[in-house]
């Protein structure tokens, strides 16, 4: 049962990531400007106007240039960079450990002030307690990573001197990142936390555990929190996504060497084909996520598993 | 009600500010060399930027920048949207199906990447931001118009109204928008929120309003780089931001409690750029 529900999320999410592909590659190509333009200036000489759109292949039909990327991308060939003119394939390698690391710090950042504070929020429900969690939630969420992200530099590197203003080198040049990056997710898990774990604290098996005289922590922990987290395995997986797209925002603030900021300075020097595959790798990435997640949940749920919704 | 005057208020001003800026007697390019990076004083309480230009002044332009963009693009992908998915879910057949796959692919990934990456091939500009914040902000609305639509196209008054041979998109427009308005209404208001913080993020990064036009996003940007002289120049377009976002966001939430508005809506503005 599980292997086939396996076999289907796969061929789902592959078919999402081709269908992904198409959506890029037709609507970087089909949207009004024309890249040899901006990269050469209106006043560019029609000679070398055509020398290079021969060069990036923009003579040829679209549908024709389509095959021929996709036939790339089945040999894992993202094309060459115009600036660097290496491969985008090393390039993106060169720059994924670093957005892996901002990713997962900022994750843990977030879980570990999130849970607590939804779990407050739910046990205190409608206290001075709730309401102070979900209004700093309400607050983290409206704050833009890229005024996060200066004011943290503003008091943690400049004022206080404690971490350096940007750049990659060593833990303490990683906290300012994680922070400006995950405060999102760590804005919005505690409302979700509250909502689920509020769901199961009115179940009847949590009556039976105080019933049978266990403590309030031991009912809450094991046998609410238990059930509750499990649809925010699913909450957690969706929002990584939101997380990826942050990065880009958040390296370009600190100078962070990663997949986000490559994205932003391919677009500054007009390299196309690098933004179209870190694009096509964050977008990859995130339904690769949501896969997991999903066979997580799967694993750790098994009405799930078994076709029966929770 | 009265919960919602607040935020409500915010955004009137946020609002009025933007159409009124034309009017005022403003000059946010004017150049006054001695006073460059001076902090606040009473004269010119938010002080000036690194060209010497008044940041108040700026702020208020940036406001009507930030309004419009905001404005135009959910108003177009509220339309655009909430049509397809309505149409969509009532006709039901090939067409429902082949939106289905479209709304999937959109949403399987970040939206702001699209956002930026179409903005970025584009060029600079701010019609190159609306264009590509719209490309990807109608999704929201789409599937939430659809789901909302396949729940009520089997109610009785559309049976009946089918049934006295009322064409299809007078049902549509008489009988079933009105009843998925409030659900869509919400889901613009955290929708605007994130056009906001779009607009800002895209300026942000060099690729929304040129110089010498003022956005909140691109006072940021330029503040960064005085930040140890003159934090003024990010404090305070950041705060205006921060103040209009989560106003947009406490009024989304107030008015699903108050309209009742349960499912599908997003809890509060997940941010299209964070």
């Amino acid at each position: 049962m599980f292997v086939r529900f396996l076999i289907t999320r796969v061929l789902t999410a592959f078919a999402v990531v081709l269908g992904v592909v198409c959506l890029v590659f037709f609507l970087l190509h089909l949207v009004p400007g024309d890249p040899v333009e901006v990269m050469l200036g209106e006043s560019a000489h029609p000679a070398d106007k055509e020398a290079l759109q021969r060069a990036l292949g923009l003579d040829q039909p679209l549908h024709v240039q389509f095959g021929q990327y996709l036939a790339g991308l089945c040999q894992f060939d993202l094309g060459t960079s115009l600036y660097s003119k290496r491969p985008i394939r090393e390039l993106l390698l060169e720059r994924l450990p670093a957005t892996v690391e901002l990713g997962v710090a900022a994750l843990l950042f977030a879980l570990l002030l999130a849970v607590p504070l939804g779990i407050l929020a739910a046990v205190k429900k409608e206290t001075a307690w709730d309401f102070g969690a979900m209004g700093i939630a309400l607050f983290g969420v409206s704050i833009p990573n890229f005024w996060m992200g200066p004011m943290l530099i503003l008091v943690g590197a400049l004022w206080l001197g404690w971490f350096p203003v940007s750049g990659r080198g060593g833990v303490s040049s990683l906290v300012l990142p994680a922070l400006t990056l995950g405060t999102a997710l760590a804005s919005i898990l505690p409302r979700m936390i509250r909502s689920t774990l509020l769901e199961v604290l009115n179940e009847d098996f949590m009556r039976t555990a105080r019933g049978k005289g266990l403590p309030d922590r031991t009912v809450i922990v094991r046998h609410g929190l238990r059930n509750a987290l499990l649809p925010v395995i699913t909450l957690v997986g969706l929002q990584l996504g939101a997380l990826l797209s942050g990065a880009v925002i958040t390296e370009t603030v600190f100078s962070w060497p990663g997949i986000g900021s490559l994205v932003v300075e391919a677009i500054h020097r007009r390299d196309y084909p690098v933004v179209q595959a870190a694009v096509l790798c964050i977008s990859t990435s995130y339904v690769v996520l949501n896969l997991f997640t999903d066979l997580a949940y799967a694993w750790v749920d098994p009405r799930v598993r078994f076709g029966a919704r929770p | 009600m009265r919960r919602i005057l607040v935020p409500l208020g915010i955004i009137l001003l946020w609002a009025l500010v933007a159409l009124l800026a034309p009017m005022l007697p403003l000059s946010p390019n004017a150049i006054d060399l001695p006073q460059i990076l001076a902090s606040g004083s009473p004269d010119e309480w938010l002080g000036y930027d690194d060209l010497g230009r008044p940041i108040f002044d700026r702020l208020l332009v940036g406001a009507r920048t930030s309004f419009l963009v905001a404005f135009v693009v959910v108003s177009v992908s509220l339309i655009i949207g909430s049509l397809l998915g309505t149409v969509g879910a009532y006709v039901g057949g090939w067409i429902d199906l082949v939106l289905v796959r479209v709304i999937d692919i959109f949403l399987a990934f970040p939206g702001i990447l699209l956002a930026i990456a179409l903005a970025g091939v584009m060029g600079p500009g701010i019609d190159n931001v609306v264009i590509a914040l719209s490309v990807v902000s109608w999704v929201g609305y789409a599937r939430l118009a659809r789901a909302q639509v396949l729940s009520m196209k089997e109610r009785d008054h559309v049976h009946a109204a089918v049934a006295i041979g009322t064409p299809p998109p007078q049902i549509i427009a008489r009988h079933l928008l009105p009843l998925i308005s409030a659900p869509l209404i919400v889901e613009a208001s955290f929708g605007m929120a994130n056009v906001v913080i779009g607009e800002a993020g895209l300026s942000f990064l060099g690729l929304g309003v040129q110089p010498p036009s003022a956005s909140w996003g691109s006072m940021i940007r330029d503040g960064t780089r005085y930040m140890l002289v003159a934090p003024h120049m990010v404090i305070a377009p950041g705060l205006a931001l921060m103040g209009v976002v989560l106003a947009m966001n406490v009024l989304g939430d107030r008015l699903r409690d108050w309209l009742d508005v349960k499912s599908q809506t997003r809890k509060t503005a997940e941010g299209l750029i964070r």
